[in-house]
């Protein structure tokens, strides 16, 4: 009985005060929504990741590739069958569609290890994916995106396709792509032992190669899944301060409650049961909400995600969100997590000090200042660990201990840090209502901290993750400048044509700059050598990071390669130092960055590379015209047969590049106002619960002489002054988080390191944004001040609190 | 007549309509003037002090401060009549939690533009307070604190000095002694003085002497 | 996901005269699809018609040995290559509509091994060539060895292999050529559905299987089967029994029956010892099942009682390894029997549509 009575006095509260109960219920539900929200986005692109790794088994399976040039010749197959060997042809190409590009792909279903859900899909089975006109296997998105194309084939939707790729029979594929009778490679089917020498003795011109690392998608794409992940980190962390702050509210509100209830006989024990009781309620409530908006901000975002992961890295995310367990059940966790530990930290006070209720504000002040010293002193220790972590640790995990260690450092230093502040602008104050401004903001500062903190990681986190996007964006821009120096890039297939096409091609470019690739072991690891013609292109614009003297001259002669920055990082050479390509030692003369790819690579000059690789394919080639006459080339060269999926026009490919970084821009953008939105909720959470102290130190100062409105103003310049110190102090946490995350947590995640790059107008943006957003929650409780009917004001007088 | 205090009517909102408290109430007071207000409690003593200090408006009547009608004033006129020449002295402290008491001395003094330091050193000396200037409120005890209220109030050397029980949360002997001083230095800077008290024994040594009973002065 | 290969394979399957949807008899020369239609008195040409028809749906070159061991042992082994045709047309290359595949059994008393291959038509990796003769699919096949100017098919060397599987067989004819049902003309139904059928069912056998214990010499006797048609099974006709006997006497008997929702539709040849063969049609041949083997919760018959008044013929069939079941694509029953009764000997037993 009396439980039920307790329980139905609390939820009584919240009857007669619907606004706070919103508070309490939106706070807790926006920090559960955007920690949802951004590991529903997480979930779905690792989801996609998977998918388009299993789709077609091939990154796990071992295949027979070219030694030379990219197409393998159908007699191999067939000699390879006749033989008895397990393999399956496969063609590989792109297609482009308006300006997409979709990978193509062609299988022979009756070899193939496995076949995407759809194919043969209606009466006529397998003849209707034969064709003609054959049929293309895609994910309903993509199906969606190519709606109306009439000249494909008709499209069958595959749940098992990851997005941009398109799967048909490979008679159908080659046809489409201009084929013939070659094929991309060949897949080797379960149970196909590798026998190199009798490889060798049927089809001489194929190798081995072995499975693909599953993880190469994956690797590629966690450098922009890292700047989500720091996301869902750091909302983690302001979640849970807003949830402290929005059940803080709760608690405070109802003290005068509570000691009814317990002056009614309520043992602590029971009211402390209650409360829990309540807040799981409520928890669970919010958590509800919280889920449902994370899954309208993922899906909100998720386009934007999606087609930022394509293309920069050619990885397919569906653009639909799916509800998985994983995100929503961690949704569900963070709101009772929070609820939970908040709720236990003020039922064990509420217990445990009776006194408490009728505490003096300024004595909780004056208390917490020794809790302030002792928090600075602990904000310094972790502080200081933070870097022995980096130090000591090695790998991902230590990169992200050492983030964690340093925000955490941050936020505890912040309060102290502020206090500091505020003291030394009170001695400093001329005037009495200044020095009252001070000193009361630093009155309000035990109140205000968990929000503030909240609003130091948003920011922080938000600064950090901008640099980190921006830095990656100016390098990777500057990177393609450099890397594509040419104005045009030829890939015409096959050496005879290429042969049969260069004089044309003399005669049209300013500079005809051939390209030869082969796959080559590199320091025991599967990677790429490349053969680069001596030329000013490249001496002027190559990015080296590192280099000894004479580069160029010595790698024209043959004396040494250039690597890559990950080779260098992998097999930890400088120049100087040998590295095995193919088993012969050769000098390192220098080292170049190379963005956005995760195996390694080395250069050799064109003349040693082909005296040493004479079958090496040579149908590559950078043309160097004036840029202006670009359009017109392609033209002429298309006129010669020159097909257009043969060209690559730099100045293209970067206006691609570029969009893809406006679409990041604008999904870190969306989250910036989003953590920015809540911590600026959790600042007029705090503000509310403070609202009910704030009286009796306000009052005094209305009595004395100050209008109401006045003081509501400067209720919103102290919480404007607070959250521009916290800003100010987040600034310089915001960079050394990008710098961890850049030249830390990078390096050992992908092999390179991102150059950091300062944007004080992106900083001067964000931190106007944060201000503005702590002054549109101080807007509320301040007019609250400016119009509270003088009655209130006056009981302060009179009633004891 | 420094004040004057005509027909005053005040209501608040209850239960069942409006509950008057102050049903036609006219007093006056001379600069330099001690008066004394007694009542039972929710006679309406304290409301028609925070009336006349202009903290909130009567329904009907007039109050003339130096001759000028001051209940119709607007929130700013009314402010800077407080900060100006008005000083308050209540029950509950009201000291400013977040300034030392240095701070709170001379707070209302500097706010009015009229802060003299000597006299608000001399105010410390006498009130006893010159050991706890850099101490904050909470760390004083209650006849301390009432007697940074006195000595706020007074370092202002305002025209009238309002107290709304100033001694009631003080024992008798702490009472008296603040009593004391405030009188003494309420003489020396010739400001009138009302008193709210339910104390006839304190009453009695100002000059004059209102009895409020169900909203209606008693002489 | 290879789940959906399985599907895919299974509407190939559809293809293939099997129990399946009807699509019946549709014209005199082609059907609906413009596949040629089987025609009564045919007149086989050859090499050529051990060839491929690609204007035929379906075709086949089928091999089926009783074997026995060095050892001691009895084997049966079975050696077929289909092809299926999407379009009554063969064209170079991936368009090519023709599909290959095969399927290779092993028989011991304790075992079954099932190898199975398939293959796209056009690109060299299956297919029939006739002089010399040569089938083949991926490293199996059936090549002809035969004298100059002798029938291809006196001679064959036959190889295919499974997983765990391999054989190698040399096949010389002791007999000429035998074209089953009417003059080669097989009828499947009352209602005319039918194939071109001809068989060489007196081959004597030498070779090696290889078994995961070891390879092991056998001799024996084989039968090949060459049947080709574009006409699926009637929508009633759930599937066929088929027998291949050699009789202890040196006769040969092929004898099927189409089962359906009636009493079924019987056809058989009695071949005499030195080639003379008669044809015995429906209702002359009783099938009568007499014991049944649960294979993965199929009910499959495999002890088999066979009569056929006119020839005083009434045996009983026991099966080498009742669990020979082919767990291909296409799924059925096919393994080597013993008989006895009125005649004893040897021959193979398949039989569709039972999973």
């Amino acid at each position: 009985m009396i439980w039920r009575m307790g329980l139905l006095a609390l939820l009584s509260y919240w009857r007669r005060h619907p606004g706070q109960a919103v508070t309490l219920v939106l706070g807790l539900a926006l920090a559960t929504a955007l920690w949802t929200g951004v590991q529903a986005i997480n979930a779905e692109a690792r989801a996609s990741y998977d998918r388009a790794a299993d789709a077609l088994e091939q990154t796990t399976r071992p295949s027979l590739v070219p030694s030379a040039g990219d197409r393998v010749a159908l007699e191999d197959y067939v000699t390879l069958r006749r033989a008895g060997w397990q393999v399956s042809p496969v063609i590989e190409g792109n297609l482009s569609a308006g300006d997409t590009r979709y990978s193509l792909i062609g299988l022979e279903p009756l070899t193939a290890p496995a076949v995407p859900r759809g194919a043969g899909t209606g009466a006529e089975g397998l003849s209707a994916f034969f064709g003609p006109p054959g049929q293309l296997l895609a994910h309903p998105d993509t199906i969606a995106a190519l709606a109306g194309d009439t000249d494909l084939p008709p499209r069958v939707a595959s749940p098992d396709l990851a997005p941009g790729t398109l799967v048909g029979d490979i008679g159908v594929v080659a046809g489409m792509l201009g084929m013939g009778d070659a094929l991309s490679s060949l897949t080797v089917l379960t149970g196909q032992p590798r026998d190199d020498a009798a490889l060798a003795e049927l089809t001489p011109d194929l190798h081995w190669q072995p499975p693909r690392e599953g993880t190469d998608i994956g690797g590629l794409t966690r450098s922009f899944h890292l700047n989500l992940t720091a996301f869902g980190l750091l909302s983690f962390a302001v979640g849970l301060f807003i949830v402290h702050g929005a059940v803080g509210l709760a608690f405070e509100q109802r003290r005068g409650l509570f000691r009814t209830l317990r002056a009614l006989g309520l043992t602590a024990r029971v009211l402390a049961l209650l409360l829990a009781a309540e807040m799981l309620l409520v928890a669970m409530l919010a958590a509800g909400v919280g889920i449902a908006l994370g899954y309208v901000i993922a899906a909100a975002l998720l386009p934007d995600v999606a087609a930022t992961l394509r293309g920069l890295y050619g990885v397919p995310v569906a653009g639909a969100i799916a509800l998985r367990p994983e995100w929503w059940l961690s949704g569900l966790a963070i709101a009772l997590l929070g609820t939970g530990v908040a709720t236990a930290q003020y039922v064990w006070q509420l217990a445990r000090s009776r006194a408490r209720a009728t505490a003096i504000p300024r004595a909780w002040a004056r208390a917490s200042e020794g809790a302030l010293r002792r928090q600075a002193v602990l904000a310094g220790a972790i502080l200081l660990a933070a870097p022995l972590i980096g130090l000591l640790g090695s790998g991902l995990a230590a990169g992200f201990s050492l983030l964690g260690a340093f925000l955490l450092g941050a936020a505890l230093a912040l309060p102290p840090a502020l206090a500091g502040l505020l003291a030394l602008f009170e001695r400093r104050a001329k005037t009495p209502l200044t020095e009252w401004l001070w000193a009361d903001c630093r009155l309000q500062l035990p109140g205000l901290s968990l929000a503030l903190m909240a609003l130091l990681l948003a920011v922080a986190a938000n600064i950090g993750v901008s640099t980190m996007v921006g830095s990656f964006r100016t390098t990777f821009t500057g990177w393609l400048d450099q890397r594509l120096a040419a104005e045009l890039y030829l890939n015409l297939g096959e050496d005879a044509r290429a042969a049969e096409l260069r004089p044309l091609l003399d005669a049209t470019a300013e500079a005809v700059l051939p390209i030869s690739a082969v796959d080559a072991d590199l320091a025991g690891a599967p990677g790429r050598l490349y053969g680069q013609p001596d030329h000013a292109t490249f001496r002027d614009n190559w990015p080296l990071l590192a280099a000894g003297p004479e580069v160029w001259p010595r790698l024209s002669t043959g004396e040494g390669v250039l690597i890559n920055e990950q080779l260098a990082y992998g097999a930890d050479v400088a120049p100087g130092d040998t590295v095995t390509v193919d088993g012969t030692a050769l000098p390192v003369l220098g080292i170049y960055s190379d963005y956005g790819n995760p195996r390694p690579q080395a250069i050799m000059g064109l003349e040693p590379f082909l005296t040493r690789l004479p079958d090496a394919p040579r149908h590559r080639f950078a043309l160097r015209v004036p840029p202006e006459t670009v359009p017109e080339v392609m033209a002429e060269l298309q006129a010669a047969g020159i097909r257009p999926d043969q060209m690559t026009d730099q100045a293209a490919l970067k206006q691609v590049s570029l969009q893809v970084f406006e679409r990041t821009f604008a999904v870190t953008t969306a989250l910036n106002i989003l953590t920015l939105s809540v911590a600026a909720l959790a600042i007029l959470t705090s503000l509310l619960t403070l609202a009910a102290l704030r009286l009796p130190q306000i009052a005094p100062v209305w009595a004395i002489g100050l209008t109401r409105a006045r003081l509501g103003a400067l209720e919103l310049v102290r919480a404007g002054l607070l959250a521009l110190f916290t800003v100010i102090l987040a600034l310089p946490v915001g960079l050394v988080l990008a710098w961890v995350l850049l030249a830390i947590v990078n390096v050992e995640a992908f092999g390179w390191r991102l150059p950091m790059h300062l944007f004080p107008a992106d900083w001067a943006a964000i931190c106007t944004l944060a201000v503005l957003a702590a002054l549109v929650a101080a807007a509320w409780p301040a007019r609250r001040i400016a119009t509270r009917p003088p009655a209130e004001l006056l009981r302060r007088f009179a009633d004891e609190r | 007549m420094l004040l004057v205090v005509e027909d005053v009517e005040k209501s608040w909102p209850g239960a069942s309509g409006p509950v008057p408290v102050l049903r036609g109430v006219s007093l006056s007071l001379d600069a330099g003037e001690t008066a004394a207000l007694t009542g039972e409690s929710g006679s309406g003593k304290s409301t028609l002090l925070t009336l006349i200090a202009t903290l909130d408006r009567p329904d009907a009547g007039r109050i003339l401060f130096g001759g000028t009608d001051i209940t119709g004033l607007t929130d700013p006129e009314a402010a800077a009549l407080r900060r100006n020449r008005i000083g308050l002295v209540f029950q509950q402290f009201n000291l400013i939690p977040s300034l030392s008491v240095a701070q709170n001395l001379s707070f209302h003094a500097r706010l009015a533009g009229r802060h003299d330091p000597d006299w608000t050193d001399t105010l410390a000396e006498r009130l006893g307070l010159s050991p706890h200037l850099t101490k904050y409120p909470e760390q004083l005890s209650g006849g301390q604190q009432q007697r940074v209220a006195i000595g706020r109030t007074l370092a202002l050397r305002p025209d009238l000095v309002l107290a709304d029980e100033p001694t009631g949360n003080l024992d008798e002997a702490t009472g008296d002694a603040v009593l004391d001083l405030m009188l003494a230095l309420t003489a020396e800077t010739s400001a009138a003085l009302l008193m709210v008290t339910h104390s006839t024994r304190l009453a009695a040594r100002l000059g004059q002497r209102h009895h409020l009973h169900s909203g209606r002065l008693e002489a | 996901m290879n789940a959906d290969r399985r599907r895919l394979l299974q509407m190939l399957a559809c293809t293939l005269p099997v129990p399946a949807l009807g699509q019946g008899f549709a014209g005199l020369g082609s059907d609906a699809d413009g596949f040629a239609i089987p025609q009564p008195d045919p007149s086989f040409r050859f090499p050529a018609d051990h060839g491929a028809h690609p204007e035929f749906r379906i075709e086949w070159w089928y091999v089926t040995a009783i074997l026995d061991g060095a050892d001691g042992r009895q084997y049966g082994i079975q050696w077929t290559l289909f092809r299926s045709a999407l379009a009554p047309e063969d064209r170079a290359g991936w368009d090519s509509p023709q599909i290959w595949f095969a399927h290779a059994g092993l028989t011991t008393p304790e075992r079954h091994f099932v190898g199975e291959t398939l293959a796209r038509g056009g690109i060299g990796q299956a297919g029939v060539r006739t002089d010399p003769f040569e089938a083949w699919i991926d490293d199996w096949s059936m090549v002809s060895r035969a004298r100059p100017g002798a029938d291809a098919f006196s001679a064959l060397d036959l190889r295919a292999n499974g997983p765990d599987f391999a054989y190698t067989l040399a096949l010389d004819a002791e007999g000429p050529l035998v074209f089953q049902g009417q003059n080669g003309f097989s009828l499947k139904s009352a209602t005319g559905q039918a194939s071109y059928y001809y068989a060489q069912p007196f081959y004597r056998v030498t070779g090696q299987l290889d078994l995961p214990d070891g390879p092991i010499d056998v001799t024996g006797q084989a039968w090949l089967d060459r049947e080709w048609s574009s006409q699926p099974l009637e929508a009633n006709q759930t599937g066929w029994d088929w027998f291949s006997l050699h009789l202890d006497g040196g006769e040969k008997l092929m004898a099927f029956r189409l089962r359906d929702d009636g009493p079924g539709y019987a056809q058989a040849n009695w071949i005499t010892a030195d080639g003379e063969n008669s044809h015995i049609g429906d209702g002359a041949v009783t099938f009568t099942p007499l014991g049944w083997t649960d294979i993965d919760g199929r009910r499959v018959p495999t002890e088999w009682r066979l009569q056929i008044p006119a020839r005083g013929l009434d045996i009983a069939t026991q099966p080498l390894n009742p669990h020979a079941w082919m767990g291909t694509q296409l799924a059925y029953w096919e393994g080597p029997i013993s008989f006895s009764g009125s005649h004893s000997g040897r021959g193979y037993l398949e039989m569709t549509g039972y999973d």
